[in-house]
């Protein structure tokens, strides 16, 4: 499950809203509890796809190597990211499984409709390594 | 040198469930081998069946990529930290 407080929900919809019709993408900061991840604050990031940024996002390790620093400062570890899928449907893609690699953590999708923040949805990736993962719903509380 | 290796949260139930493991070496392939060395389940989870690091894990020796520098023969200075990131990318 993950936990969330609503500026941080509304703030990473919004995101989506801004970079319409692109892709945004985001890290999620936070303590994991057991199944539960608690979100305590959101990390906005660059696309540097910025060859295909309607339908593609990377994040730059560069920036998850600050984030993570920033995070380690106020006890806060990477729990989870965040993206955004302009006019389409707010469930992970087979590019999206293929692309995961952080076990245990959240990965939120939000459909941007129009310009508008629709669904957001959160998948844990599950799996012990590369050969079984899978992206499971996950239950998201905002708080 | 003693050096700190930032383990990020999806390995660190391979690492004893710490953030951070120091060791001692004079490369980033020294380091990583002092690693495995001390929590071999990290193995497969860093490195292909053939030795090469997996292209989505992302070695960072402070802020700089090593696959820009000297790669894993990249030499650490006193007070350098290394921080293992695997890759984040997807859409729809």
């Amino acid at each position: 499950m993950l936990k969330v407080k609503t500026e941080d929900y509304e703030a990473l919809r919004r995101h989506g809203e801004e970079t319409y019709p692109h892709e945004c993408c985001g890290v999620l900061l936070g303590q994991m509890d057991g199944d539960v991840r608690r979100v305590s604050s959101i990390a906005r990031c660059g696309n540097t796809r910025t060859d295909s940024p309607q339908n593609r996002y990377n994040i730059d390790p560069r920036e998850l190597v600050r984030i993570q620093r920033e995070g380690r400062e106020r006890a806060e570890d990477i729990i989870g990211f965040y993206h955004s899928h302009p006019d389409h449907p707010a469930r992970w893609s087979p590019t999206d499984l293929a692309e995961a690699h952080w076990f245990g953590c959240s990965y939120v999708i939000t459909s941007v409709e129009k310009g508008k923040a629709a669904v957001t949805n959160s998948f844990e990736l599950t799996g012990s390594d590369e050969n079984d993962k899978k992206l499971v719903d996950e239950k998201i509380e905002v708080v | 040198m003693m050096t700190t290796i930032h383990i990020p949260t999806p390995l660190r139930q391979y690492a004893g469930k710490v953030p951070s493991v120091e060791v001692r070496a004079g490369t980033v392939a020294e380091a990583l081998s002092g690693l495995v060395s001390k929590h071999p389940d990290l193995r497969r989870h860093l490195y292909t069946d053939d030795g090469k690091l997996r292209s989505f894990v992302n070695v960072y020796l402070n802020d700089e990529d090593v696959r820009y520098l000297q790669k894993e023969a990249t030499a650490i200075k006193d007070g350098d930290s290394i921080s293992i990131v695997p890759s984040i990318a997807g859409g729809r």
